[in-house]
């Protein structure tokens, strides 16, 4: 399993494959599994304390639920490593960061200066999300 | 008016950087165009017929003088000295070139205007009630809970790559002046039995090839849960709207294939969750952006009669101005609709004279409806003649406001990619054959809205009168349809029989209107005749 090739976090990034969510049962001992578009991230979250790493899957960078699996994951409180894998474009990053994403395993490798501008494209945000930044508004009235 | 601070002016300045930056890749050739088509979507920036088109976003309608200026500017600096302002209160111009977009969108950036959002699978940009502020009907300013919406919803990391595109509207009145239930989100501020400011939400209408009107799904959303009850819309969408085929992923499939009851429960579910987050911006943030909408120094002392011996300024008075909240105004319309004209096209000339009115005569504010019309919403009733004098010299004063030549049309096939038939040729033909202004009035108020494709960006569903222009065999053939109406009484209009070629369709238009004033009953609009005596005594007009 190839390492992701952006990794925001402390740790190192988990080496176990993951494995398909419709595999995912109960009963399993997995520390890393994969998501599709269509899976609900919901049912993972009785799991979240024995997952190391969860990968959202994004075959086409237009299907944008992988945002929202992204969020309710960090919204339950789950720490761990959260992957964005597939159709994952410079244009996105920024976006999927906020959305909770700290490591990205884009099918083709994206030039490493274009990613770290893209990452640093807002200096602040309108939104308050799962990356705890201080939105605009709060920043109005603090 | 509302004003930009550091924060607000450093988002959109980043925004003309970084799409700076992915022009010149795409004109490098770094982009494929499938990869930079979303991206140059999100920036209003659409692939035409002949050329690209921008459209440029003027949230809820509102404009200040020198903003209109910018747009007059840009439309002599970078395209051919016109733009055409559009049925969700933007502009658009049609002929530009990419290379010059990024320069454009700094150019708007000067006067705290962007392109960001109007078009792209993302939410768009915010419309209202054009005559927010100055109604008097109005319950409160619709626009600073648009604003907030605005800022909520732009750069929103989650909703950028929704199923399809997401429109919501905002209004505060009875009276429904912006198709408010034909959007993704239809929202009418409301009191409480409490007497409390809130939100009533509409979910699930628009128009296209599935027309729906939206179901209401929560009678009040307090002002401090604005944001979480739209973030648990926009995610039970995200989440669950089809994607699996383009024609069915606007919401309202979704809230129709759920049912009206689970989409609701569904988004309370989520709403109760959002509570617990504290994704809502405090109410204070309200106060701060409703402080900018503040009336403006009205002369409280202002005269209220009005003298109309000019009986050409009569008509005009009669048909283009709306009662206003202050007693000795009153808001005008100007009328984007000549006869033979393109329905909601301008020249840059024509945009700096309604700029320069603006200043003059209106505290500096201008609006744009989604009927494709300028407002000057504060004038003084004793400066309306001043006014429309200025405005007839320009060609700006057709006193056709609601009636049949004021209409709404799209595009059509002279510009969009996606068009089956000509729209603009149609309008003008038939705004030629009721060219006479006495005519007009006495058919009243009549809607009448031409789309030259079933996506319907000309309203058609919503037409008193609507045409739809399909590819017929190789030919242009025009469908009618009767009855529909984007008012408070929102309903959707029904097709008559077979089609009409352009000729027919204008005769076919005649032929209905003249059963009309053969039928109606004392003060009957059209589109009361209609629904008094129903679809078959026209079917036999047309067709029998």
């Amino acid at each position: 399993m190839a390492n992701p090739q952006f990794y925001l976090r402390e740790d190192t990034p988990c080496s176990d494959a993951p494995i398909a969510f419709a595999d995912f049962g109960d009963a399993s001992n997995a520390i890393a599994v994969r998501i599709e578009p269509g899976d609900d991230a919901r049912s993972l979250l009785p799991h979240l304390g024995q997952l190391a790493m969860i990968d959202i899957s994004f075959p086409a960078f237009g299907d944008g639920r992988g945002y929202s699996s992204a969020r309710i994951l960090r919204e339950a409180g789950y720490e761990g490593e959260l992957r964005a894998s597939g159709d994952v474009l410079i244009d996105q990053l920024s976006n999927m960061r906020r959305c909770g994403f700290d490591s990205f395993a884009p099918s083709t490798p994206l030039d490493e200066n274009a990613a770290k501008t893209a990452f640093a494209t807002w200096d602040d945000v309108y939104q308050k999300t799962v990356d705890a930044r201080t939105p605009i508004w709060a920043k109005r009235h603090g | 008016m509302y004003q930009y601070d550091q924060y607000d002016q450093a988002m959109v300045d980043a925004r003309v950087a970084e799409f700076r930056d992915q022009c010149e890749r795409r004109l490098k050739g770094e982009l494929s165009e499938d990869q930079f088509k979303p991206l140059r979507l999100m920036n209003g920036l659409y692939l035409q017929l002949h050329a690209y088109m921008l459209r440029v976003a003027i949230p809820y309608g509102t404009l200040s003088a020198k903003q209109m200026r910018m747009l007059g500017h840009i439309g002599r600096k970078y395209d051919r000295d016109y733009g055409h302002f559009t049925t969700r209160q933007n502009i658009q111009y049609n002929w530009i070139k990419l290379e010059d977009a990024p320069d454009i969108l700094a150019d708007l950036a000067t006067v705290e205007m962007h392109a960001i959002q109007t078009s792209g699978n993302c939410i768009r940009n915010i419309s209202s009630d054009q005559f927010a502020g100055a109604a008097a009907d109005e319950i409160a300013d619709p626009r600073p809970w648009a604003e907030l919406l605005r800022q909520w919803s732009s750069f929103h990391p989650e909703f950028s790559y929704l199923p399809r595109k997401f429109k919501i509207a905002v209004i505060a009145s009875e009276e429904d002046r912006a198709a408010m239930r034909l959007h993704d989100i239809g929202i009418q501020l409301v009191h409480n039995d409490a007497g409390e400011l809130g939100a009533k939400f509409y979910v699930g209408g628009g128009m296209g090839r599935t027309p729906m009107i939206a179901p209401e799904i929560r009678d009040f959303v307090p002002a401090d849960e604005l944001i979480h009850y739209a973030e648990a819309c926009l995610r039970v969408y995200n989440r669950y709207g089809r994607r699996d085929n383009k024609y069915k992923a606007r919401i309202k499939i979704l809230v129709h294939e759920l049912g009206k009851d689970e989409y609701t429960r569904q988004v309370e579910e989520e709403f109760a969750h959002m509570k617990t987050l504290g994704l809502n911006p405090p109410v204070a943030e309200l106060e701060r952006i409703s402080t900018y909408f503040a009336d403006p120094d009205f002369d409280q002392n202002a005269p209220d009669d009005l003298d109309m011996s000019d009986p050409d300024f009569r008509i005009w008075v009669e048909q283009n101005t709306h009662a206003h909240k202050q007693s000795g105004y009153a808001i005008a319309t100007i009328s984007l609709k000549p006869t033979g004209g393109i329905p909601g096209d301008a020249s840059s000339d024509q945009i700096d004279l309604m700029a320069d009115l603006a200043e003059q005569y209106s505290f500096d504010e201008l609006r744009v409806t989604h009927s494709q019309n300028i407002v000057l919403p504060h004038v003084k009733k004793a400066d309306l003649y001043a006014l429309w004098q200025k405005l007839d010299a320009a060609g700006l004063a057709p006193a056709n406001l609601d009636l049949v030549s004021d209409m709404i049309a799209c595009p059509g096939l002279d510009y969009c990619s996606l068009a089956n038939a000509r729209s603009i040729p149609l309008a003008q033909k038939i705004s030629e054959r009721f060219a006479d202004v006495k005519r007009q009035q006495d058919l009243g108020e009549l809607k009448l809205k031409i789309s030259g494709c079933i996506n319907a960006c000309g309203h058609h569903h919503a037409g008193h009168i609507g045409i739809l222009g399909v590819d017929k065999k190789g030919f242009e053939n025009y469908q009618l349809s009767l009855g529909g109406s984007g008012a408070e009484d929102t309903s959707l209009a029904k097709i008559t029989g077979p089609g009409f070629d352009e000729d027919g369709i204008v005769d076919a238009v005649e032929t209905v209107t003249n059963l009309y004033l053969k039928t109606r009953e004392d003060g009957e609009r059209f589109i009361d005749t209609y629904r008094r005596i129903g679809m078959a005594p026209f079917k036999e007009a047309l067709y029998g």
